[in-house]
């Protein structure tokens, strides 16, 4: 266990190391460095004075190395909007992504297992039918259109909801979040809802396919023989089996809800990260464009490190197959 | 099922004649008028003539402005699925065939790629490099070409141990040969399953990042656009300017998701019941 979790350690160094050269190399070798890291605004004094200080004069692997170290430290530069560090400008941000990313993963699972064994378990019933055809639209539906829909049925026509923003916040161990007031939580519904809809119907037809495989086999033919009631029969023997594979995809998928996240945050005007990458696009703002994918990157090869780790402490054969 | 190609047929063909069987031109500028501008579905302009699906803020016929929209989604989806086919297949069958240096690295280069969600791949490229059609090509084909080399590599792997790759290899055919020639025909069901799946993926994907902002400039709106245009009108009562656009989308991907289950189905014996 300890030798694959180095070795998993290992290449997920790699794939640091592997994604600075390509930020390095998008911002140095593809665009000009003097556009992407100074203020366009400035004069031709300025300039040459930035170039200086950023050291754009010096030859590229000691550019590299400098780049290498600002990114250790945290130091990527300061926005051109806000002339403060566009690093901590992101970390301001992430606890409302993370916040809006958890409550779209817990809707998602507290709908989409049960809906996944109903339709599992009564394939052929109606419900199990709509439940199946409802996942494959969940999946053909265009995220960003389906937020539109929800401000314009729940906030436009019926007025339930409010169409944007996080709402008031409450510090919760000095991270602000919503979902401790009523206010709060009526802002963080939809667009949590909007982010849910992708994975709730990846997890209804994982619980579904999980659940159809389990009937067939002998320990729940057993536990029924046995008399067990029905009820005890899905929601214990059933579920526990339905539950490693929705487990680790929960995992993998928690990435890309960050990731999608973009897209919410900007129909919702959530002030997330995803809002500040997309404000900073249109702006072009590129230290805090270079910020937000460092960022990322390191969140990414923490989470799937984590669920590497994690199924392999769980399911000793990924070890063995890992060849340790 | 029959009804998806149908509905597939039907679109891809209004997409084709949109500038033949379009109410107007939507984007000459003469024919607009902005005394018509936000009209509701079915109403009918001051020259009397009828609109369908309303009007957007410059008075553009909705319809109209959804089939010149659809055409460039449909030629966005299909270009950036043939070019991801071509690299990813190419790089996949080599990686199987080379071995070694090829294979570790081509894979390793799909590892890394298919470790990030591909909006986020899209959406920094585009970042760095701007927008325009052959950007929003080329950022959906580096996120989508590595699904094809991983099966291609798959498929050929299976394939390159049978006998009649060996008896290519004793003629001494060349290798592009037996790459192109015998190993792709025999690798291409699943691949085609494959493109038709990722084909639908990457119209949702220029939409969404068209939708941000980042796909195509605004001159070119696919369907993306079209409903980013009229999201700033939605909170004032004006659905139809993006509710349309975003139903000619879903219905694009749904038939596109459906022709895709029929040929999975046409290609596997298996399948078929």
């Amino acid at each position: 266990m300890i030798a694959f979790g180095l070795r998993r350690l290992a290449q997920s160094m790699a794939v640091i190391v592997v994604m600075s050269l390509l930020v390095f190399a998008g911002v140095h070798a593809i665009g000009n460095p003097v556009d992407i890291l100074i203020n366009p605004q400035a004069d031709q004094n300025e300039i040459a004075r930035a170039t200086t200080a950023l050291g754009l004069d010096l030859p590229l692997a000691e550019q590299y190395w400098r780049f290498l170290k600002g990114t250790a430290t945290g130091d990527l530069g300061n926005s051109f909007v806000y002339n403060v560090p566009a690093i901590g400008l992101i970390l301001e941000r992430m606890p409302a992504t993370l916040e809006l990313a958890a409550a779209a993963m817990l809707i998602a699972l507290v709908f989409g297992i049960p809906l996944g064994l109903w339709a599992g378990v009564a394939p052929r019933s109606a419900a199990g039918r709509a439940i199946s055809a409802g996942s494959i639209l969940g999946f053909s539906l265009p995220t960003f259109w389906v937020g539109l829909l929800l401000i314009l049925v729940f906030s436009v026509w019926l007025g339930w909801l409010p169409t944007a923003g996080r709402g008031p916040t409450t510090d919760l161990l000095g991270i602000p979040v919503s979902f401790l007031s009523a206010d709060g939580l009526r802002h963080l519904l939809l667009p949590a809802a909007n982010l849910a809809l992708f994975n709730l119907s990846l997890v209804a037809r994982l619980a579904r396919s999980g659940a159809r495989e389990a009937l067939q086999q002998d320990y729940v033919r057993f536990a029924r023989s046995k008399g067990l009631a029905e009820g005890r029969v899905v929601g214990v023997h059933v579920l526990r089996n339905v539950l490693v594979p929705v487990v680790a995809v929960t995992g993998v998928q928690f990435g890309s809800v960050i990731a999608f996240a973009v897209v919410t945050e900007t129909i919702f005007a959530w002030p997330g990260m995803g809002k500040l990458l997309i404000d900073s696009i249109n702006v072009l703002d590129r230290p805090v464009i270079v910020g937000y994918l460092c960022v990322v990157v390191a969140l990414f090869v923490a989470i799937n490190l984590a669920v590497d780790l994690l199924s392999a402490w769980l399911d000793p054969r990924v070890r063995v197959r890992a060849g340790m | 099922m029959r009804g998806a190609l149908a509905l597939l047929a039907l679109l891809a063909l209004a997409a084709a004649l949109a500038p033949w069987i379009a109410p107007q031109n939507p984007y000459d500028l003469a024919q607009l008028q902005l005394i018509d501008s936000r009209l509701p579905p079915l109403a009918h302009t001051s020259a009397d003539a009828i609109r369908w699906l309303g009007t957007d803020d410059q008075g553009r016929d909705m319809l109209s402005a959804i089939l010149y929209g659809l055409r460039t989604s449909l030629v966005v989806g299909l270009a950036s699925t043939v070019l991801a086919f071509a690299i990813g297949a190419t790089a996949g069958l080599a990686a199987a065939w080379f071995g070694g240096w090829i294979d570790a690295l081509a894979m390793r280069l799909a590892d890394l790629q298919l470790s990030f969600p591909s909006i986020l791949i899209a959406l920094v490229f585009l970042a760095i490099l701007g927008q325009g059609l052959d950007k929003i090509i080329a950022a959906i084909v580096l996120v989508q070409w590595a699904t094809y080399a991983r099966a291609a590599r798959a498929a050929a792997l299976v394939e390159r141990s049978k006998e009649y790759v060996e008896a290519a290899v004793a003629l001494a055919v060349p290798d592009s040969r037996i790459l192109f020639r015998h190993l792709l025909p025999n690798c291409l069901p699943p691949l085609l399953v494959l493109a038709a799946v990722q084909m639908a993926a990457a119209i949702t994907l220029e939409a969404t990042l068209s939708f941000l902002g980042l796909g195509l400039p605004i001159t070119e709106p696919s369907l993306g656009l079209l409903v980013a245009n009229g999201f700033n009108y939605l909170l004032s009562g004006a659905y139809w300017i993006s509710f349309f656009p975003g139903v000619a989308l879903l219905l694009a991907v749904v038939a596109v998701n459906l022709a895709a289950d029929r040929l999975r189905d046409a290609l596997d014996p298996r399948a078929r019941r």
